[in-house]
């Protein structure tokens, strides 16, 4: 059929082309044919990073459910701002916790009804305790349970136990490390330091978002000895500038080839050999991967620094359409999407549901971290692991269970972004 | 002609132009004067009249940090600056010699047409492509280094070809290179050829033709095409962030990452002293030539 190929169309002009098509044929049909309008078409814009935003679930879900997803591609920072400046933009926003700092307080966001969430029992105790198999993991930083209820549906503070109104439900998580390319190293990394050893200089990157780069670099400074932060997630000025100066020593010795701000740059800065130790995100490094060439997300002995995204529904969606994200949301936790997510190398939030819709030898490559039975394949056919590979890190207890900090806003986030444009500069 | 009182006509004609100069860039321009004095907070900003984010911007200038270094202001402006001087000095030269080549050596009106359409190749794919191409050639395993250590040149790979300040600038000449060129081989097809007839009857020797005659009357193309490739350098951060691997200070980078913090006040207030920066610069131009009365 013609139309699942035009509704995946995600340019932007197409999106508002067809937006004021089916609004105007909305307002025709409602004029003219009342009969007819309890059927119209619901087309909801889904806001979000590219990595999160696939074809592929848009499709099945309007397969399943007739409702239309647009996507609004847009960078991690530019979601945030949009949810802050023009939340009559977007009817769904999926945005990472620690952006809620910002969002939250504006009121654009409504809390979401827990008990119409089918499955909101069943998400994981990551999110709601802060537990993986019943032991607490790292908090520092804007973890999840910290901000994930809200005291009411229409507050703008976030409560300090669980309630009925969730700010975000989690879709999709994961625990980040150094990315390191095993045939140019050739010897054991365990450590965060590593990423400042004079042995790689000029052949290491970080990251150039300012907020995720300076959670890197304090994994850096503990590692190395150089100082115990009592919270990385929530520095003092004084412990902004030790980490930044660390930085700034480490970039004049010629440490750094290279920052990145861009996935796709990531991607090219290892396989090109440019960088052989960087700050890297797992669908990267399986991008290195499917070129061929050797690329290991190395588990270190301090743990991981982790992020978690989630749906959010902000203020201005009413009525059918709100009924409609509902259904997105409920659809999103029912299964399919997350055994969708995890063969990504990502996790979902209800991981029970996903369990039913993966094979038996899927789930345990990807999440018991057992050696692959037959050659793991990627939604879209591409082999990621030969039969006998494991899975980087291991099991989904082993990787989620170390989590050591989170992405995260600070207090001082605005001394923070001056210090760190200090470090670029130097 | 143009002593002669403008007619209304003329005034209406005039309109659509100046609707679209006042909204797309006088308003906006106010705005951005007018926030640059505003507060703002994690997620807001908040109407107000306070100096603190210019405060903020040159804060520590005063003295040389612990590093022996001046203040991250200053710092960013004199690279900004430094990278606008080299751009400008070999998009000039480049650009004189390309323009030069195509008004006085060639002959044929076809010919310079086909030649002028080939400057314009790079401007045929995008800027960010065209930036992109430039990592596998420049790269330490690129093109360039395994030709150089295959010929011996050099025992190792050179790591500054890219990431560098040398591959920033060299990115920037190979797009703005045209910006000179255009206005260039515009002043120079103005030149009354009679006149360079004349300075040879004269007995001036190419040189001096060049540099007395050419050179002198090439001066608005010069100017205008300068007033362009400096504005572009000093105001861009995707140039500088990809070729400079981001670890490059450019004051539009600054900005960038101030607005991608939401710290849309301090933001504002740097695109504000850019733009007085850039400014002084194109006034400084003009004093050399009145490019009004040569148009």
């Amino acid at each position: 059929m013609d139309e699942t190929n035009t509704t995946v169309d995600t340019t932007l002009a197409d999106q508002k082309r067809r937006t004021l098509l089916k609004g105007t044929a909305g307002i025709l049909a409602a004029g003219m044919f009342p009969a007819i309008h309890a059927q119209e078409k619901i087309v909801l814009r889904y806001l979000g990073t590219a990595v999160n935003q696939d074809k592929a679930i848009a499709e099945k879900f309007k397969a399943d459910t007739g409702i239309e997803i647009q996507y609004v591609a847009v960078t991690t920072d530019d979601v945030t701002k949009r949810a802050v400046t023009a939340p009559n933009s977007f009817d769904l926003i999926d945005t990472e916790y620690f952006s809620l700092k910002k969002i939250v307080p504006t009121g654009n966001l409504k809390g979401i009804d827990t008990k119409r969430i089918k499955n909101s029992g069943k998400i994981t105790s990551l999110f709601t305790t802060g537990e993986v198999a019943g032991k607490k993991v790292g908090d520092q930083g804007t973890a999840p349970k910290k901000v994930i209820y809200l005291e009411g549906e229409k507050s703008k503070v976030f409560a300090k136990s669980p309630t009925q109104f969730m700010s975000l439900i989690p879709t999709v998580y994961n625990a980040d490390t150094l990315g390191i390319r095993p045939d140019l190293i050739k010897r054991p990394i365990d450590s965060w330091a590593e990423l400042l050893n004079p042995e790689f200089k000029g052949k290491a990157a970080i990251l150039n978002i300012p907020s995720i780069g300076i959670m890197d670099a304090a994994m850096v400074v503990e590692a190395k000895g150089i100082y115990k932060y009592p919270d990385k997630g929530n520095m003092t000025k004084k412990e902004i500038d030790l980490t930044i100066k660390t930085l700034i020593e480490a970039k004049k010795a010629g440490q750094f080839r290279a920052l990145w701000k861009d996935f796709n740059e990531s991607v090219n800065l290892m396989a090109s050999g440019e960088v052989v130790i960087q700050s890297m995100w797992s669908p990267a490094v399986t991008a290195v991967r499917t070129k061929g060439i050797a690329c290991t997300f190395q588990p270190l002995k301090e743990g991981y620094r982790a992020w978690a995204a989630g749906f959010g529904v902000p203020k201005t969606v009413t009525g059918k359409k709100a009924d409609g994200v509902y259904e997105f949301i409920n659809w999103f936790l029912d299964g399919w999407a997350g055994a969708y997510l995890n063969r990504q190398g990502y996790y979902s939030a209800v991981l029970e549901t996903a369990k039913s819709k993966m094979e038996a030898y899927e789930w345990a490559y990807w999440m018991e971290g057992k050696p692959a039975t037959q050659d793991i394949k990627s939604p879209n056919g591409d082999v990621l692991a030969k039969t006998g590979a494991t899975r980087d890190g291991g099991s989904y207890e082993t990787r989620m269970g170390g989590i050591a900090c989170w992405n995260a806003l600070m207090d001082e986030n605005e001394y923070m972004v001056k210090k760190w444009n200090e470090f670029v500069a130097a | 002609m143009n002593q002669k009182p403008l007619s209304i006509s003329a005034n209406w004609q005039a309109t659509p132009y100046a609707l679209v100069f006042l909204l797309l860039f006088l308003i906006p321009l106010a705005l951005i004067l007018m926030v640059s004095f505003w507060n703002f907070n994690d997620y807001e900003i908040i109407p107000a009249f306070t100096l603190r984010n210019y405060i903020a911007i040159f804060d520590g200038c005063g003295s040389l940090n612990e590093y022996g270094d001046v203040c991250v202001t200053f710092k960013t402006y004199f690279a900004t600056l430094r990278m606008s001087f080299l751009v400008w000095l070999v998009t000039l030269l480049l650009g004189f010699s390309v323009a030069y080549f195509l008004a006085f050596h060639v002959r044929s009106a076809n010919v310079q047409t086909l030649l002028f359409v080939l400057c314009t190749i790079p401007f045929w794919t995008s800027n960010v492509i065209r930036m992109i191409s430039w990592i596998p050639l420049l790269g330490r395993n690129g093109l360039v280094n395994q030709a150089l250590v295959g010929a011996g040149v050099v025992d190792k790979p050179i790591e500054w070809l890219l990431f560098s300040e040398f591959s920033v600038v060299l990115a920037f000449v190979h797009l703005f290179t045209m910006f000179m060129i255009v206005p260039i081989f515009n002043s120079m097809m103005r030149i009354d050829r009679s006149l360079l007839e004349a300075a040879n009857d004269a007995g001036a020797s190419a040189w001096q033709t060049l540099w007395n005659v050419i050179v002198p009357l090439s001066r608005t193309g010069v100017i205008i095409g300068s007033i362009f490739v400096i504005t572009m350098v000093m105001g861009d951060f995707v140039t500088v962030g990809v070729m400079g691997g981001q670890q490059i200070a450019s004051v539009g980078k600054i900005i960038q990452v101030q607005t991608s913090a939401l710290q849309l006040p301090l933001a504002a207030a740097n695109a504000v002293i850019l733009l007085l920066v850039a400014l002084m610069i194109i006034w400084g131009l003009t004093r050399l030539v009145d490019i009004r009365r040569e148009l």
